[in-house]
C-alpha cells in the first residue's frame, strides 16, 4: 500500500508563544500544567501516522480531543506549530502560499459538518465552486459538477439555492462539491454529525459506495464510534491533543490502548463489528487425516484429551469434518475404516468473515463448537457457545468499569 | 474657575493649520474642487435640461427595475409629480443633483473603508471615533474651514454632506462583511480561494444586504443635509426652507420641506427596494 499522507510528529499550540510551549512539551511537561502555567492550549500533541492511498481513515475522539484541529493541519486551514505533514512525500507545512492554493484546489476536498454551502449560490455554482476557483470555464465546470451532483443523486436540483434543501441534501451538496473537483484526499469533518441518525447512515453507505467506485483517501473525523467501525478502514483514537491509538477497527476493539479508548465501547454492538475469525479458538483437538490415522487412533486421542469432539484436517490444514467419541463408537462397530463415516452429518463450518450476529443462530444450534474456515477452506478454529456468549457480553463489561 | 494658565489653545493651533494648509495647498485643493464642480454641474444640466416627463419616466424605470411592483412605480411618480406643483421642481433637480454626487462620493470612499475596516480590527479600532466624530460634530465647525479651502458654493456643501453621511456606508460594509458566517470563509479557503476571490465571491455578496442598507442610510442622511449646505451657497430646496426662514414666509418653508421629504421617500423606497433585491439573490429565492 502507498503511504498518501504521513504525519510526523506534529503539534499545534494555540497561544501568543507557541515557542515557550513547544519549550515546555520537550521538557516534558504535560498541557493541563501548560494551560496553567502559559494560558496556551495545546491543540494537538506531537501526532504521528500514515495514511495509506485508497483507505478510510477515522479519526475519533470526543469533543475538544483535538480532532478538527488534526484534519486542518493537513490541508493547512491551520498552520501547524511545529512537525511535517508528507503529502506524496511532499511537506505540506513547507509549501508557499501559491503551492498550497494549488494543492487544495486539485488534490485536497474538504467537506464540513455544518456544510458550509454558499447561501448565494445556486447548487450547481456551489458544487461548481471549487472549480471557478481554479480558473476553469464555466460551460467545462457545470458539466463536472452535474457529473458530481449526478453521483450523490441531486442533479435534479441544480438550480435551486441551498436554503431550499434539506440537510441530509445539503449535505449531499457538500459531497458534490469536495467531488467535482476530482480531489485524491478528501477530508470529511463530521461531515454526517449534523444529520439525523436515518439520513446519516443512508450518507455513510453512499460514501461507501462511491469509495468502491473510485478508492479516495478519505480522512473522516467523527465523534461516533459505530460510524468510525462502519466506515473506517482503520481508525485513530485521540484524547487530549494525543493520538492513542491506530488501528483497524477490529485491533482497536480487541485490544483497546487505554481506559479512554474502552470507554468508547459502552453500548457499542460488538456482533456487528466483529466477524467469526476474530474469536475462533484453536483449542480444540485437530486430527491430521492421513495415512496410519484410522478411527481407532481418532478415538484414542479424544479420550486421551477427554474431549468428546474433534476436527479432522487436511495436512494442509484444510478442514475436513468434525468426529465425536459417539459417532466414532458407531462407525467402529458398522466395521467402516474411513474417518469420514463418524463425521457428523449436520454442522457446516462457517467463513471466516461471517459477522457474529450472524452466526449467533447457528452456534446455538450446533451440538459442538462451529469450525471457522478461510477462503481456501483452510481450518483457523472453532467457536463454542462460551467465547460467543463472552464476547457479546462485554458490552456488559464496559458499562460495569 | 478653571486655571486659566492650563488653558490649551487648541483653537489657535487649528487656525494656524488652516491657514497653513490655504496658502500651501490651496491650489491643489482648487484643482480637486473644480473636477468634482464638473461632474455636478455635467449632471445638474442634464436634470435640469431633461423635460419633466422623461425624468418621471426614468424614476418609474428604475422603481420598476428594484422593486416589480407597479403600486410602488405609480407612488413615487405621483410624489415626483406633487414636487412639481409646488413649483419646485427645478430646485429639486437641483438637490438631487447634489445629492447623486454626494451619495456617490459616500459610496466609492465608505465601500472600500468598510471592507479595509472588516480586515482589520486596528484600522477599526482607529475608526470607530474618528466615524463618531463624523456623525456627532456640528456640520457648521467643519463647514468653516471648507469654506476656507474651497470658496462658497457646491463643493464645500458636497464634502460638508459626505462627512456626515458616509459612516453608515462603511459601517454597514464593515459589519455586513464581519457578520459572513466564519464556516463558508473556511470552506472557501479549503477549496483554494486566494485573498481576492474570497473578498469579491464570497465576502462582498453576502455582506450585500447590510451594505444596500447602509447605502440607503446614507443617501437619507444627505437629504437631511440639503438646508445646511444651502446655507453655504449650495442651490436647490434648502435654499427654499432658508428662504422662508428668513422672511418668515411659512407657506415656502413649508411647501419646500413637503418636497425635500417627498423626495426623501423617493429616494428610501428605491433603496429598500434594492436592498430587498440584494436580500432575495444573496438567501436564495430569486435566481
Amino acid at each position: 500500500m502507498t503511504e498518501k499522507i504521513v504525519v510526523k510528529d506534529l503539534y499545534k499550540v494555540f497561544g501568543e508563544r507557541p515557542d515557550q510551549a513547544m519549550q515546555m512539551i520537550n521538557d516534558g511537561i504535560d498541557k493541563d500544567e501548560i494551560f496553567d502555567r502559559t494560558g496556551q492550549t495545546v491543540g494537538v500533541c506531537g501526532a504521528n501516522f500514515t495514511v495509506h492511498e485508497g483507505e478510510i481513515f477515522v479519526v475519533m475522539g470526543l469533543s475538544g480531543s483535538g480532532k478538527s484541529t488534526l484534519v486542518r493541519l493537513l490541508n493547512r486551514l491551520i498552520e501547524p506549530t511545529s512537525g511535517q505533514v508528507l503529502y506524496d512525500g511532499v511537506d505540506i507545512a513547507a509549501m508557499s502560499d501559491e503551492e498550497l492554493r494549488a494543492l487544495r484546489r486539485r488534490d485536497m476536498a474538504m467537506v464540513f459538518q455544518s456544510f458550509a454551502l454558499m447561501p448565494h449560490l445556486s447548487v450547481i455554482d456551489n458544487a461548481s465552486f471549487g472549480l471557478e476557483l481554479a480558473g476553469i470555464d464555466e460551460a467545462e465546470r457545470h458539466k463536472r459538477a452535474l457529473t458530481a451532483l449526478d453521483q450523490v443523486g441531486l442533479k435534479a436540483h441544480a438550480n435551486s439555492y441551498p436554503d431550499e434543501l434539506s440537510g441530509g441534501m445539503q449535505q449531499r451538496v457538500g459531497l458534490a462539491r469536495a467531488l467535482a473537483n476530482d480531489p485524491a484526499v478528501m477530508l470529511m469533518d463530521e461531515a454526517f454529525s449534523a444529520l439525523d441518525p436515518l439520513i446519516r447512515t443512508e450518507m455513510q453507505d453512499e460514501l461507501l459506495t462511491l469509495q468502491r467506485e473510485h478508492k479516495r483517501t478519505i480522512i473522516f473525523i467523527s465523534h461516533d464510534l459505530d460510524e468510525a467501525m462502519r466506515i473506517g478502514d482503520r481508525i485513530a483514537i485521540m484524547e487530549g491533543g494525543i493520538v492513542v491509538q491506530v488501528g483497524s477497527p477490529e485491533e482497536i476493539l480487541n485490544s483497546p490502548a487505554n481506559d479512554y479508548v474502552k470507554s468508547f465501547f459502552r453500548g457499542v454492538d460488538v456482533s456487528t463489528i466483529l466477524s467469526a475469525k476474530d474469536i475462533a479458538s484453536k483449542r480444540q483437538v485437530t486430527v491430521i487425516e492421513r495415512e496410519g490415522v484410522g478411527l481407532k487412533t481418532a478415538l484414542n486421542r479424544l479420550r486421551n484429551e477427554d474431549r468428546e469432539y474433534g476436527y479432522i484436517v487436511g495436512d494442509k490444514l484444510d478442514f475436513h469434518g468434525i468426529i465425536s467419541v459417539d459417532t466414532l463408537d458407531e462407525a467402529i462397530k458398522s466395521g467402516a475404516d474411513k474417518l469420514s463415516a463418524a463425521f457428523l452429518p449436520n454442522v457446516e463450518p462457517v467463513s471466516h468473515d461471517t459477522q457474529l450476529s450472524e452466526l449467533i443462530g447457528t452456534v446455538a444450534h450446533a451440538p459442538c463448537g462451529v469450525p471457522v474456515v478461510g477462503e481456501d477452506g483452510k481450518y483457523m478454529g472453532v467457536i463454542k457457545k462460551a467465547n460467543l456468549l463472552a464476547t457479546l457480553d462485554r458490552e456488559g463489561d464496559g458499562t460495569n468499569g | 474657575m478653571f486655571p486659566e494658565q492650563l488653558n490649551v489653545p487648541l483653537g489657535k493651533w487649528v487656525n494656524q493649520f488652516v491657514d497653513w494648509l490655504v496658502i500651501n495647498y490651496g491650489a491643489a485643493f482648487e484643482a480637486f474642487a473644480d473636477s468634482l464642480l464638473t461632474v455636478l454641474v455635467a449632471l445638474e444640466q442634464v436634470l435640469r435640461g431633461a423635460p419633466w416627463w422623461l425624468v418621471l419616466i426614468a424614476i418609474a424605470a428604475i422603481t420598476w427595475h428594484a422593486s416589480r411592483n407597479w403600486k410602488l412605480v405609480l407612488g413615487l411618480v405621483v410624489a415626483m409629480f406633487v414636487i412639481g406643483t409646488l413649483g419646485l421642481w427645478d430646485k429639486a433637480m437641483q438637490t438631487l443633483a447634489l445629492m447623486i454626487v454626494a451619495t456617490s462620493l459616500s459610496v466609492i470612499i465608505g465601500v472600500p473603508v468598510g471592507i479595509a475596516m472588516a480586515m482589520s480590527n486596528r484600522l477599526r479600532a482607529i475608526m470607530l471615533p474618528i466615524l463618531d466624530t463624523m456623525q456627532t460634530m456640528p456640520s457648521f465647525v467643519y463647514l468653516i474651514p471648507a469654506l476656507m479651502l474651497f470658496g462658497l458654493g457646491k463643493v464645500p456643501a458636497i464634502l460638508a454632506t459626505v462627512i456626515y453621511a458616509a459612516p453608515p456606508v462603511i459601517r454597514l460594509t464593515d459589519l455586513g462583511i464581519r457578520l459572513v458566517d466564519p464556516e463558508v470563509l473556511e470552506a472557501s479557503r479549503s477549496f483554494g480561494a486566494s485573498r481576492k476571490q474570497i473578498l469579491f465571491g464570497v465576502q462582498l455578496p453576502l455582506a450585500l444586504p447590510n451594505i444596500m442598507a447602509g447605502i440607503n442610510q446614507t443617501t437619507m442622511m444627505s437629504i437631511s443635509m440639503v438646508v445646511i449646505a444651502s446655507m453655504i451657497g449650495a442651490r436647490g430646496l434648502g435654499e427654499q426652507v432658508l428662504m422662508g426662514i428668513q422672511r418668515l414666509d411659512v407657506g415656502a418653508g413649508m411647501e419646500a420641506g413637503i418636497a425635500i421629504v417627498l423626495l426623501a421617500v423617493v429616494f428610501d423606497r428605491i433603496g429598500q427596494a434594492y436592498g430587498k433585491r440584494s436580500q432575495r439573490t444573496s438567501s436564495g429565492e430569486d435566481a
